[in-house]
């Protein structure tokens, strides 16, 4: 038994992780015929709070309770796997990418983000602030505009065979080697 | 790919990302509570499988390391599976309805909007399941991050009419 909580409290390996994800696929659509996507709780926050007689806001969010109770699952889980699953190791980061951080103040790896550019205090550094709130909006309208982020285009549409959401699902990642490798370089650069 | 016709053409835009794949039967509140469990479950695995790191998706984009090409291939062929199976079988829901998965038709946008939604994704690390378990994992930035993305999101539908799709 200590055993099996020991191992649960270790980081979980990519197939465990991708099995579970993949099977919330058939999940939702046999309890009650629903399709895996999170973005549009972006836009049902939207709707129940600021719908500002916005035509795109205007439609009856209570029809999407579901995905709102889904996501307050994600908070109580993470919450969950954050204070009584976890280990006090620090989280193995590949060597090439640690230098490359250091070399631009970025120190922190005990965390899952790296508290110099994530947190309250780092919003008054240029960096900080656009990662956060540039970096949100683009999340936040992107999405929206591609009409589906990672779980609904690229878990599942792409589990449905949608060659639009193959679509998307390359325009992502090409989005985000762009950023990785060619901008955020430089954004790093303002402390 | 799709093995879908689209029948979707004359639909309007803003009634495809949302409301038209639910169930025909109401569900009372406490019968939402089996979507909170699952996702509870999904909130474990973000933070146990550190897929809400930034540093795990800085790896990806680098390419140095498997870990989320791994995650997202393994999650991408059990989701193929499980889907071609419930429509070999034609599984009906517990409910005892039909399944139906109504495909999202394509649009330009689909190429803008993506390509925006990446380059925030490597600047956040975090895709909208992320900002909610990083919420929940008491990171603050998560609180920053969501603003934003609603920020973003009811961006979109103020210029909706106006953007190319």
């Amino acid at each position: 038994m200590f055993e099996i909580i020991e191992s649960l409290k270790a980081p979980w390996a990519w197939y465990v992780a991708g099995a579970v994800i993949g099977l919330i696929v058939p999940a939702l659509l046999i309890i009650g015929n629903k399709t895996f996507g999170l973005s549009s709780n972006l836009r049902h926050i939207c709707a129940a709070c600021f719908p500002a007689n916005i035509k795109f806001f205007k439609y009856n969010w209570k029809n999407e309770l579901w995905n709102l109770f889904f996501v307050a699952g994600i908070m109580i889980g993470a919450f969950i796997a954050t204070h009584y699953l976890s280990n006090s190791n620090a989280i193995i980061i590949n060597e090439n990418l640690k230098s490359t951080l250091t070399n631009l103040g970025i120190t922190d790896f005990q965390h899952l983000m790296p508290s110099e550019l994530f947190s309250f205090n780092s919003l008054s550094s240029i960096r900080g602030f656009v990662l956060m709130v540039v970096g949100g909006f683009l999340v936040g309208f992107g999405t929206r505009y591609a009409n589906g982020c990672t779980s609904g285009h690229a878990i599942m549409g792409l589990s449905n065979l949608q060659w639009p959401s193959l679509v998307a699902t390359i325009c992502f990642m090409l989005g985000g080697f762009i950023m990785t490798n060619f901008i955020l370089p430089f954004i790093l650069q303002f402390n | 790919m799709s093995n879908h016709t689209q029948p979707m053409n004359d639909i309007k835009l803003d009634e495809t990302s949302a409301c038209i794949n639910h169930s025909e039967k109401k569900e009372s509140i406490f019968s939402l509570v089996k979507y909170a469990f699952i996702g509870m479950l999904f909130g474990i695995v973000f933070v146990k499988a550190e897929i809400i790191s930034w540093f795990r998706i800085q790896e990806m984009f680098k390419f140095q390391s498997f870990h989320m090409f791994g995650v997202i291939g393994t999650a991408v062929t059990v989701g193929i599976i499980s889907v071609a199976i419930i429509k070999k079988y034609n599984i009906k829901t517990i409910q005892g309805e039909k399944i139906i998965i109504v495909p999202k038709p394509f649009t330009k946008g689909q190429i803008y909007g993506s390509l925006l939604f990446g380059l925030g994704w490597a600047m956040t690390g975090a895709c909208p399941g992320p900002i909610f378990a990083q919420i929940g994992s008491g990171l603050m930035s998560g609180f920053v991050i969501l603003a934003s993305a609603l920020l973003g999101t009811w961006t979109y539908g103020f210029f909706q009419e106006k953007l190319p799709h």
